[in-house]
């Protein structure tokens, strides 16, 4: 963009975004309401919770106008996220409430 | 070489910001990414106890609370946008107008918060015990949502400092945008907290 044009407002851009955030998050609400299992429950809301972050990162924080950015935030992050669910396994072992072999 | 000489040399030498972003704004995006992977680790641990603990607590009766919450935080995302813009506009009036606005949207939400811990409190949950259960929530509940209120209060902070700042012209518009950013994630980190916290603790 020229230095000398007027700065293009995305006013409408963010409140559009914004509702869909609301509804995004409604809709973790009623999950919490929906009759099924923990787990499946679990899995729900943690999907919606990063679509929900997603559309935060990419429009809120304008991360989808600097590609090369958004892949080191999105592969750094994601990688150490990754890297801490190592553990999980022995959090079902714990809750078995002892060592497999038997 | 002369003065001048050697100031336009540096320039030549100076390496290209990365990714083309500005320092300042590379700064607060390295801290971003290292805040998401403490608030990520909290929530990995919390995870981990709450599925392997049989007797986990589910003390929330009700969702109005932290639904209000959810709303305030996000809306106060969205009129953090409109200072930036209004920023970018050079409306600087405008501009600190938002900044506040967005500032006591969060005052208001760690009013909730606070009234939210009290309540829990009166019912006789601390640190390490609750009438509902293992102990390990009443530490794991007050260490993710403190850490969050404390990102909250120090957004608050920020805001009206860099705000009124920037309308007495010491900050530009980046620098509100920087701290804009700062909000956002302080936003985006509620998204992960309200279901894993709140929802999947409701008794039904």
């Amino acid at each position: 963009m020229a230095m000398t044009d007027a700065p293009k407002s995305n006013a409408r851009r963010y409140v559009v975004v914004y509702f869909c955030i609301l509804a995004i998050a409604a809709l973790q609400f009623v999950i919490a309401y929906s009759n099924i299992g923990t787990e499946q429950m679990f899995a729900r809301m943690l999907v919606v919770a990063v679509v929900e972050a997603a559309l935060a990162l990419l429009f809120f924080m304008h991360l989808s106008d600097n590609r090369g950015l958004k892949w080191f935030v999105v592969i750094f992050t994601v990688a150490v996220i990754l890297g801490m669910q190592y553990g999980w396994t022995d959090s079902f072992r714990l809750l078995d409430g002892a060592p497999w072999a038997k | 070489m002369s003065h001048a000489d050697t100031m336009t040399g540096h320039s030549g030498l100076m390496e290209k910001p990365a990714f083309s972003v500005p320092a300042k704004k590379m700064a607060m995006w390295l801290f971003i990414i290292a805040d998401s992977a403490t608030f990520a680790a909290c929530l990995v641990a919390y995870g981990f106890l709450r599925n392997a603990t049989p007797n986990w607590p589910r003390p929330f009766h009700s969702i109005t609370n932290v639904a209000i919450m959810t709303f305030i935080l996000v809306t106060s995302s969205l009129t953090m946008l409109f200072a930036m813009e209004a920023a970018r506009a050079g409306d600087k009036p405008k501009a600190l107008r938002w900044t506040l606005i967005t500032a006591a949207a969060g005052v208001l939400f760690a009013l909730l918060h606070i009234r939210e811990w009290m309540a829990l409190i009166g019912e006789g949950m601390t640190l390490f015990k609750n009438p509902w259960g293992t102990g390990l929530f009443g530490s794991a509940f007050f260490s993710i949502t403190g850490l969050h209120l404390l990102h909250v209060t120090c957004g608050v902070i920020a805001l009206v400092a860099v705000g009124l700042r920037y309308q007495a012209g010491r900050y530009n518009a980046d620098d509100l945008e920087i701290t804009g950013l700062y909000w956002h994630f302080v936003d985006l980190v509620w998204m992960f907290v309200v279901p894993l916290v709140y929802l999947l603790n409701l008794s039904h």
